[in-house]
């Protein structure tokens, strides 16, 4: 197995400067991540968490220190190749599902898809991931308006997984279901990490926590 | 390819799910091209149209004698001298002759206004007198013959029309009141010329030089001296040689050539239909406006779905032509209906204006459909430029963050 972690913070630092005044968001965050693993994020509101997860995202780049991500420098880089990261080596799953309101549940899993291989899907891989994550071929015809929160967050996870990540990125996954449909989400996402993903998870929610191996937490923007 | 096909379809799907917005925004750019083409096209016909009228026309060389335009020139009374004579002298007359006989035709022109009657009904009309052998090359009849007797006319289809003339008619010309009147007999009815600076047959009597003198006099003392040239090429060569010979020391005749006028005149109604082209292209301008306007519209409503697309992996480029794609796809939806509008439009503003479609078809005004359309769909793609640029340059947090 490789040795080296997939996810390396160094003394990272987020700065916002606000009108009023600037606002730590991170503070000198240090913290490695190995492949496989299973990690949660814990802490209380406005304490970095989310701020955390978008770093780790090549969403944001540090305002100082060094990330890497499957080693490569996160800060160095420019929007183009933040971009490709963000493609092909990151699945995200959001709290609000955020799925494309133009496209078809099929389509929204496909999308990512056709980005990377820039064709169409012949593989069947679409139809797979979404089987597995429990959307059959009728709901897959479906815009995200027509579906429940628990099926389009399953759809989120299958358009996250599509370009096989290294590393999956979880805010809140659950945060807007109820506990019986946020059980199903976590199992599926158990089940993920135990076929080798590297897992990262932010959540209020001990018992969501316990799915993990690791714990982490934050405490206004430092690792305590 | 396909990348570009997924991108479309989010246009083609954001266009589909505002539709109404849209295709408004559409109409105008539609009313845009439809101006632009219906005033082209009315201008090309009118050029056209006033081209093919005057062209008959237009390798004639026109001579008249010179009437002291200008400064001092012939003062009245002053006399010998000067050539300050209204007509062209015999001498004169063989002086153009031996130039441009080698050149082309050259004929002369008598020409006279006079009262004349026809049965009960009195009137005014051009006379013109010039040699019966010019008559077949310069006038086509639609009846009749063409003079052989001293007496005998033919006349023009206008005059035909006011005065209900027939081959046979007798016309009494002159003045009774004044003195003697004579009368000579219609043989031959001729086609329409329109307005031209050779001759204006169209209201005219016509007949021989002799039967002209034999009434007004004045041999040798022509009005008019018309050249018709084999080759236009030759306009000039025979103008400098007829001003070197004739307008040396001073100015005795002016020479008229007609293709010049044909080109100051289409210059003119050229300037004109740009003139039109350019107020209808205001509509287009306030089309721009609109579109912009939901363009802007559609990136702020979408600005959440854009932080989405660039989340999980969308270029910039890729956002900004996703935009760009549509509102090229509404400018040419606006021009494709703007152009099939446009034809129809066109046609009855051209059958307005210029009272004749028959040079609708024709190249040249056609031409101005493809034209309208395309300044319409980049006027449409221009407006979404800055729209385009704005949503790809969203971060992506804030765009996820936006409700
Ligand atoms: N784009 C931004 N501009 C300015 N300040 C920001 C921005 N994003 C986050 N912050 C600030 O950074 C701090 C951390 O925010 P963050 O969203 O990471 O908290 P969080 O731990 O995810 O909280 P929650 O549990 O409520 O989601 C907060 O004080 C927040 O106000
Ligand atoms: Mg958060």
């Amino acid at each position: 197995m490789n040795s080296s972690p997939v996810v390396e913070l160094a003394d990272v630092t987020k700065v916002y400067h606000l009108p009023s005044g600037d606002v730590v968001a991170l503070d000198g965050v240090s913290l490695s991540i190995e492949e496989g693993e299973f990690v949660a994020i814990m802490g209380p509101s406005g304490s970095g968490k989310s701020t955390l997860l978008n770093q780790i995202g090549s969403l944001d780049v540090p305002s100082s220190g060094d990330l890497f991500i499957d080693g490569k420098n996160i800060g160095e880089m420019g929007d183009r190749h933040l971009t490709e990261m963000r493609l092909n080596t990151i699945g995200y799953i959001f709290q609000k599902f955020n799925l494309i309101p133009l496209l078809t549940a099929f389509e929204n899993v496909e999308y990512p898809y056709i980005l990377k291989h820039r064709k169409k899907d012949e593989s069947g891989r679409v139809n797979h991931i979404l089987e597995m994550v429990g959307i059959d071929s009728d709901l897959s015809r479906h815009r995200p308006s027509e579906l429940s929160g628990g099926q389009q967050q399953r759809v989120a996870i299958a358009r996250a997984l599509v370009n096989e990540p290294k590393i999956l990125l979880c805010d809140e996954p659950t945060g807007n279901l109820d506990t019986k449909t946020g059980r199903h989400i976590m199992d599926i996402l158990d089940g993920l990490n135990s076929e080798g993903r590297t897992l990262i998870m932010v959540t209020h929610d001990p018992a969501i926590a316990g799915y993990a191996s690791r714990t982490i937490n934050l405490v206004d923007g430092r690792v305590a | 390819m396909i990348i570009k096909d997924i991108i479309f379809q989010l246009s083609i799907r954001s266009i589909r799910l505002h539709f109404l917005r849209s295709v408004l925004a559409a109409l105008g750019i539609v009313i845009g091209v439809v101006a632009i083409a219906s005033m082209g096209m009315m201008g090309a016909n009118m050029t056209l149209s006033v081209t093919e009228e005057l062209s008959s026309m237009a390798d004639t060389l026109v001579v008249t004698a010179y009437s002291g335009g200008g400064g001092g020139g012939g003062m009245p009374g002053m006399g010998g001298g000067g050539d300050d004579d209204d007509y062209i002298s015999q001498d004169e007359f063989d002086a153009v002759e031996r130039i441009a006989a080698k050149y082309g035709t050259v004929y002369a022109i008598y020409q006279e206004s006079d009262t004349i009657e026809v049965g009960d009904k009195k009137g005014r009309a051009t006379m013109y007198g010039l040699d019966e052998d010019m008559f077949p090359g310069l006038f086509t009849l639609t009846e009749g013959a063409f003079p052989r007797s001293t007496n005998s006319v033919v006349v023009g289809p206008m005059l035909v029309e006011r005065l209900d003339l027939k081959v046979g008619s007798k016309i009494e010309i002159g003045d009774p009141d004044e003195g003697s009147t004579t009368t000579v007999r219609v043989v031959g009815i001729l086609e329409e010329r329109g307005m031209s600076q050779d001759i204006n047959s169209d209201m005219a009597i016509i007949g021989s030089e002799k039967l002209f003198t034999g009434i007004f006099g004045g041999e040798g003392e022509y009005d008019q001296v018309n050249i018709v040239l084999n080759d236009l090429d030759d306009t000039e060569t025979v103008t400098d040689q007829i001003e070197d010979k004739l307008n040396r020391k001073e100015d005795t005749v002016t020479i008229q050539d007609s293709s010049r006028m044909i080109e100051s005149i289409t210059g003119t109604l050229s300037t004109m239909t740009i003139f039109v082209m350019a107020i209808a292209g205001i509509s287009l301008l306030v089309a721009a406006v609109s579109i912009f306007n939901v363009m802007m519209m559609s990136v702020t409503e979408r600005i959440r779905e854009i932080g989405i697309l660039r989340s999980i992996g969308t270029q910039k480029n890729e956002v900004r032509s996703m935009f760009l794609y549509e509102s090229a796809i509404l400018g040419v939806l606006g021009a494709v209906i703007g152009a099939v509008v446009s034809l129809t439009v066109g046609w009855l503003v051209v059958l307005a204006m210029v009272g004749s479609t028959e040079y609708f078809f024709a190249p040249a005004s056609l031409v101005y459909v493809p034209f309208a359309m395309a300044i319409g769909t980049v006027t449409c793609i221009l407006s979404g430029l800055y729209p385009a640029w704005s949503a790809s340059n969203l971060d992506p947090i804030e765009a996820l963050r936006a409700e």
